[in-house]
């Protein structure tokens, strides 16, 4: 059955609280989770009490602060702050989302942060993505042609054709859309998930691609592409403002069309 | 432990090649029953009473039993559809699983052929 409950060594426990300096004014409690699995322990909270005066305004800025100032074990992948990179994507506050770019005030009382869900967790808020991106790697994700590229220039490409791709090919990768969703929860070994599904997306409409017939072939499966639901937290979760479920209800609607 | 590549594991068996024919027929299932069932609810209002012998005497119409037939068939199938995909989504055990799925195929089958049948012994059977 799927697994609702966490099992026996997963189950949270409550850690350490790291106080204010004293005659910090504007303070912000973290609630974090902690994972090391060199402890032998299980998972718990910490929570650390942030002098928000002096720390930048994003979650980002606060995790940094905190791993600098307070706990340098903090361990949490970040790269770009900018929104770019994907590295930082965690859940905060119920929703998986960019640490760089969600706003500390924009949370409501103590910031609740989690690694993304469902996820095998290798310390604290890094978690294991090896199957994530072994399934962006089986749809291809590059041009596939048997015409010869012009000797003299680049493919062509049409200014709408290149808008249908200009969104899915924003993605940046950072699992937050495939990790909300519970098929993807349930089903994460075979279904591969809205992230990848985007990525295939983005290559079977793109004019310049010769395998669309190939790839369509490669997602026609109950457990690779059938397994969403049209549930939309996808949609919902990507810090990109892409929609991998419009994505994949095109997909199903080319499949439906070649047959007919 | 496995020592498969993580591409090799994600690969798996390749694709079945099909999904698109279930998903095709769920939907074209739940279009004919939200046709079929406004036609017998409204057929249901349009009788001038709902009494044993009023309705057993419309059922002996022969375009009220196959209409009705029809709705429990497609009502039969639509559900197997749909159930099917609740296993898919929960079970994840293969043994488990197949087993399921077919004891669901057969209720819903043995489900049909009793409702097709109740509705054409009605309306085979003597005027009430």
């Amino acid at each position: 059955m799927a697994q609702f409950r966490l099992p026996k060594n997963s189950v949270v426990g409550v850690g350490k609280t790291y106080p204010a300096p004293s005659g910090a004014k504007d303070v912000r409690s973290f609630r974090i989770y902690r994972f090391d699995p060199e402890s032998g322990q299980n998972p718990r909270y910490d929570t650390y009490e942030v002098d928000m005066a002096t720390c930048g305004p994003m979650v980002l800025d606060a995790l940094i602060k905190i791993k600098n100032e307070i706990d340098p074990t903090l361990t949490f992948r970040r790269s770009c702050r900018e929104g770019i990179c994907g590295s930082c994507a965690m859940n905060i506050d119920g929703v998986n989302t960019l640490a760089c770019t969600r706003a500390t005030e924009d949370v409501k009382g103590t910031v609740k942060i989690f690694p993304l869900p469902h996820m095998p967790v290798i310390k604290d808020l890094v978690p294991d993505l090896t199957n994530f991106y072994a399934q962006y790697a089986s749809v291809k994700p590059w041009l596939q042609t048997r015409t010869p590229a012009p000797p003299d220039r680049e493919r062509l490409q049409s200014k709408e054709d290149q808008e249908k791709i200009d969104r899915p090919a924003a993605c940046i990768l950072c699992a937050c859309c495939s990790t909300s969703c519970p098929s993807y929860w349930w089903n994460g070994d075979r279904y591969l998930g809205p992230a990848a599904l985007l990525a295939a997306y983005r290559w079977i409409v793109d004019t310049r691609d010769e395998a669309t017939g190939e790839r369509l072939d490669a997602l026609e499966d109950p457990f690779k592409l059938y397994r969403c639901h049209t549930i939309m937290n996808c949609t919902e979760a990507c810090p990109k403002d892409l929609n991998p479920a419009k994505a994949i209800a095109e997909i199903k609607k080319k499949m439906a069309e070649r047959r007919h | 432990m496995s020592l498969r590549s993580p591409v090799g594991r994600v690969l798996g068996l390749g694709a079945a090649g099909e999904g698109v024919g279930h998903w095709w027929t769920q939907r074209v299932t739940s279009v004919a029953l939200v046709l079929l069932g406004l036609w017998f609810v409204f057929a249901l209002i349009a009788l001038p009473d709902r009494s044993y012998e009023t309705v057993t005497a419309w059922m002996h119409a022969p375009f009220n039993a196959v209409m009705l037939s029809l709705l429990v068939g497609t009502a039969v199938y639509h559900s197997q559809l749909g159930v099917e995909v609740v296993v898919e989504d929960y079970v994840s055990d293969h043994a488990a699983k197949i087993v399921t799925l077919l004891a669901l195929k057969f209720i819903h089958i043995v489900l049909g052929a009793l409702g097709i049948f109740s509705v054409l012994r009605v309306a085979f059977g003597s005027a009430a």
